[in-house]
C-alpha cells in the first residue's frame, strides 16, 4: 500500500483549510532549504522533492512551506500500520522508501472475512480516504508486484488494484522499470538503453543483467517475479492464534461488548483445543471508527482455554474500553501459548481440579491488582535478611525452602526504622529504645548476630542483630549499623517484630 | 440416655448456630488448635470452617500475627493452600515458617486500599481450594461484613480478620480474640521463646464474663518443638474459664 503523500495529509488533516492550496514540507540539506515532500496541488505546479525552496517560491510564490518532521511521520506511520492490523495481523512498514510512505499488509487467507480482495481494498482505501490519507494499494502474489502495481498501474477502481493470482509476471511487464524499486540514477541508465518496461528485462540473458547493471537489478527482478523470496519482518510478532469480529454497524453499548469478547473467547478457546494449546498471554484490540486502537492484555498464571475463565478476565478491563463513536472491528489474538494437553473433567484428578481453581483465583486477582500483588515467597540463597526471601510469581509453586539458621522475625519492616536508643555500654545491647513515639524499657537481650554485607555491593556494611524484649513481653529485631567506633554515634535500627 | 429436654436443648442449639453464622448442613468442619485448654472451652472442641473469627491486637506486638499464622497453619493442616491479603510488604517467610506455615502452601496477594481488601477477601473466599483466608482489615461496615460471612457460609472457606484497631467488634465473627504479648518469668530456667495473653473475647454459645472476655489463657511456644502450653501466670492469674453456658 502506497501513501504517496503521508507527510503533507498529516498537515492538511490539522489545517483543512489548506487542502486545495499547494504545500510542501522543507527540510535543511545541502547548504539549502529543500523541499521534502509535496502535495497533489504542489505537483500539479511542477514542484518536485529536492527542489530547493527558493525555486519552488518562484514557481508558486503562494506555496504554504512547513518544516519535515521524519520523527513524527514515521510514528504516525507506525500507528496507522497497527491500525491496519484489523486486517491482517501481519503488518509491515516499508523499509526501502524513497518517497511516499508505504506499508507491507500479508491478506494471505485474510480476505474472505472482509468479502472478498476487493472489498477488502475498497474498504482500506475508503476508510483512509476518510482519514484523509491518499493511498494506492495493491493486491498481488509477491511484495514487488504489488509494490510496482500500486504505483505505476492505472488504477480507476479497486478491483483494478487486484493482481490475479499466477499474472503477475505478464501483468507488471507493461509497467516502468522504475517500478521494480531501482535506484533513480539506474533507471535512467536503463531507460538510456532504452529498457523502459519491465517486460523488456525478460528475453535478457541473466549473466549479462548482472554484468551490465549490477546484481540489484537481478535481485529485484526476480524478487518480483517469486522466483526468490523476499523476507520482510512484520511491525509485530503475528499472533500463535487470532479470532476477529468486524461488526456491520459500530458497537457502542457496553453490552454489546461484553458480547462479542464473550464471543470472541469462545472462538479462540475452540481453536486453542483443536492444538491442545492454552493462552498463558491475551491482547483483546478494539478498533475504534475514528481509526484509535483500544487495546487490553491480560495473562494468566497457567496455561488456560476455558472460555468462562478467561471472559470473567477480561470483564474486569471492559469498563475501561471507550469506546468513542462505536468499535468497528475487535480482535482477540492469544500472544503467548503453551502447550495444554486436553483433559476430561471427570477423569482429572482432585488435586488437578484444586490447582486449576487456584489457578484462576491467581488470574482473577491478579487482573484487578496487577500481578506484582498476588506472589509467593521463595527462599534465596542470601544472609542478609531482606535478601533472603523473594518474591515470586503465585503460579509457580515454590521448592522446599532453606532458610538461614537461626531465629527470625515474622514480620520484618521493608525499610528499618531508625530507632533512638540508650545502652549503658556503647557496643553492647540497648537498654531502652524509642520507635514510633514510644519508649520500650528493654528486659532481655540475646545477641549479637553480626551479618555482614556481602561484599560485591557498595552498601555491605555489617549489622549487629540483637533479640530484644521490652518489659511487656514485646519482642523486635533491632540492629546496629557499622562496628563501634568511639568518634562516631552509633545508629540503631528496628527492623523486625516477633512474635 | 437421652432425655427429651436435652434433645430439645440439642436442637436448640442446633438452631442457633445456623443462625449465627455456621453453615447448617453438613456440619462444619472442627479444626483443632492444639492446645487442648482452649479447645476444651470452644463449644465445637475446636475452630468450625465456614466462618469468620477475628483476631485483634496492637499494631506494635508480633504476637496477634503469631496467633494468626498458628490458626493457618492448623487450618491448613499440612496440604492445602491459605491466602493472606495484607496491605504492607512485611511478612517474612523464615518467622512463618516457624509457626508452621510452609511457604509453598502461602499467596500473599497485598492490596492497598480497604475496598480492593474486602473485595480480595470475597473473591477468595468463593475458591474451595483454598483452606482459610486472611485480611489485615480495618472495621469492615456491617454490609461488608454480612457479605464475608454468606461467601464463607457457602464455600465453607474459613476467614480471619486480623485487625489492629480496638473499634468497635466485628457484628458477623463467630470468634473473637484478643493477644498480646506477655512478659515471661525472669527465672533462668524458663526456656519457652514467646508468651502471649490470648482472650476469647467473644464466642458464640458462650456468654462473657463480668471481665470482659470469655477466658483468658497465658500461651506459651517453643520454637524448637513448635508446640505451645498453657501455663498460669504468676503475677497476673488468669480466672477459670467461664462454665459451658449457652448464651442469651
Amino acid at each position: 500500500m502506497w501513501l504517496p503523500t503521508f507527510a503533507t495529509d498529516r498537515i492538511v488533516r490539522r489545517r483543512p483549510e489548506w487542502h486545495a492550496k499547494p504545500l510542501a514540507t522543507t527540510t535543511a540539506a545541502a547548504g539549502a532549504c529543500r523541499i521534502a515532500a509535496v502535495n497533489r496541488a504542489g505537483q500539479a505546479c511542477g514542484i518536485a522533492p529536492g527542489m530547493t525552496l527558493a525555486d519552488a517560491r518562484a514557481l508558486v510564490p503562494d506555496l504554504v512551506a512547513v518544516a519535515a518532521t521524519p520523527a513524527e511521520d514515521g510514528h504516525a506511520l507506525t500507528r496507522l500500520a497497527e491500525w491496519c492490523m484489523r486486517y491482517t495481523p501481519w503488518v509491515a512498514v516499508d523499509p526501502t522508501d524513497q518517497d511516499g510512505s508505504a506499508l507491507w499488509l500479508d491478506v494471505t487467507g485474510c480476505p474472505h472475512l472482509f468479502g472478498g480482495e476487493g472489498r477488502l481494498l475498497r474498504d482500506l482505501e475508503a476508510r483512509l480516504a476518510r482519514f484523509g490519507f491518499a493511498a494506492r494499494a495493491a493486491v498481488a502474489d509477491t511484495p514487488g508486484a504489488a509494490w510496482a502495481w500500486a504505483r505505476f498501474a492505472a488504477q480507476r477502481t479497486a478491483d483494478d488494484g487486484i493482481v490475479p493470482s499466477g499474472m503477475h509476471r505478464t501483468r507488471i511487464a507493461a509497467l516502468p522499470v522504475a517500478g521494480l524499486r531501482l535506484a533513480p540514477d539506474l533507471v535512467e541508465t536503463l531507460h538510456g538503453l532504452g529498457l523502459r518496461r519491465i517486460g523488456d528485462l525478460y528475453p535478457i540473458p541473466r549473466a549479462a543483467l548482472a554484468a551490465r547493471f549490477g546484481r540489484l537489478v537481478l535481485y529485484r527482478l526476480d524478487q518480483a517475479l517469486g522466483t526468490m523470496p523476499e523476507p520482510i519482518s512484520p511491525l509485530a510478532e503475528p499472533p500463535a492464534q487470532r479470532a476477529v469480529l468486524a461488526f456491520p454497524e459500530p458497537v457502542m453499548t457496553a453490552a454489546g461488548i461484553a458480547a462479542a469478547v464473550q464471543h470472541l473467547v469462545e472462538n479462540l478457546c475452540d481453536t486453542l483445543a483443536q492444538q491442545a494449546l492454552g493462552a498463558r498471554r491475551l491482547m483483546l484490540s478494539c478498533y475504534r471508527s475514528d481509526g484509535r486502537i483500544a487495546t487490553r492484555a491480560i495473562g494468566t498464571s497457567a496455561p488456560s482455554r476455558d472460555p468462562a475463565h478467561l471472559f470473567r478476565l477480561f470483564r474486569e478491563h471492559l469498563d475501561a474500553i471507550d469506546p468513542g463513536f462505536g468499535l468497528d472491528v475487535m480482535a482477540l489474538a492469544a500472544t503467548e501459548v503453551a502447550p495444554l494437553a486436553p483433559s476430561q473433567a471427570s477423569l482429572a484428578p482432585a488435586s488437578d481440579a484444586t490447582a486449576r481453581e487456584l489457578a484462576h483465583l491467581v488470574d482473577v486477582l491478579g487482573t484487578r491488582l496487577g500481578p506484582a500483588q498476588v506472589r509467593r515467597l521463595a527462599a534465596r540463597a542470601s544472609h542478609i535478611p531482606e535478601r533472603a526471601v523473594a518474591r515470586v510469581a503465585a503460579g509457580t509453586a515454590p521448592a522446599a525452602p532453606a532458610w538461614p539458621v537461626g531465629e527470625r522475625p515474622l514480620r520484618l519492616l521493608p525499610h528499618p526504622e531508625p530507632i533512638d536508643v540508650t545502652a549503658p555500654v556503647p557496643d553492647g545491647p540497648p537498654m531502652q529504645f524509642v520507635w514510633r513515639r514510644c519508649t520500650h524499657r528493654i528486659a532481655r537481650a540475646m545477641g549479637p548476630e553480626r551479618i555482614c554485607g556481602e561484599w560485591w555491593r557498595d552498601d555491605a556494611k555489617p549489622r549487629d542483630y540483637y533479640h530484644v524484649e521490652d518489659n511487656a513481653g514485646r519482642r523486635f529485631w533491632v540492629y546496629r549499623e557499622d562496628l563501634y567506633r568511639p568518634d562516631a554515634p552509633a545508629r540503631w535500627y528496628l527492623h523486625g517484630l516477633f512474635a | 440416655m437421652a432425655s427429651p429436654k436435652s434433645a430439645a436443648i440439642a436442637a436448640l442449639r442446633r438452631q442457633l448456630m445456623m443462625g449465627d453464622g455456621l453453615s447448617p448442613s453438613p456440619a462444619p468442619q472442627v479444626t483443632r488448635l492444639g492446645i487442648a485448654a482452649i479447645d476444651a472451652v470452644l463449644p465445637w472442641g475446636g475452630l468450625p470452617g465456614g466462618a469468620i473469627h477475628e483476631v485483634t491486637g496492637p499494631e506494635n506486638d508480633g504476637a496477634a500475627t503469631g496467633f494468626c499464622t498458628t490458626l493457618l497453619a492448623r487450618l491448613s493442616a499440612g496440604t492445602r493452600p491459605v491466602l493472606w491479603v495484607t496491605a504492607h510488604d512485611d511478612l517474612y517467610a523464615p518467622g512463618l515458617a516457624a509457626f508452621g506455615l510452609s511457604p509453598e502452601r502461602l499467596i500473599v496477594v497485598r492490596a492497598r486500599r480497604a475496598a480492593e481488601t474486602f473485595w480480595t477477601i470475597e473473591e477468595a473466599l468463593r475458591c474451595r481450594s483454598l483452606a482459610a483466608v486472611l485480611g489485615e482489615v480495618r472495621g469492615p461496615s456491617r454490609t461488608v461484613a454480612r457479605r464475608l460471612q454468606l461467601v464463607a457460609r457457602s464455600s465453607g472457606v474459613t476467614a480471619v480478620l486480623l485487625r489492629h484497631d480496638e473499634d468497635d467488634a466485628f457484628a458477623n465473627a463467630i470468634t473473637r480474640w484478643h493477644v498480646v504479648s506477655a512478659r515471661r518469668d525472669d527465672a533462668a530456667e524458663d526456656d519457652s521463646d514467646a508468651r502471649w495473653r490470648v482472650d476469647l473475647v467473644r464466642c458464640r454459645g458462650r456468654i462473657h464474663g463480668e471481665e470482659g472476655y470469655v477466658a483468658r489463657w497465658f500461651v506459651e511456644w517453643r520454637a524448637a518443638t513448635g508446640d505451645f502450653g498453657v501455663v498460669a501466670d504468676l503475677r497476673d492469674r488468669p480466672d477459670r474459664p467461664a462454665p459451658a453456658r449457652m448464651a442469651r
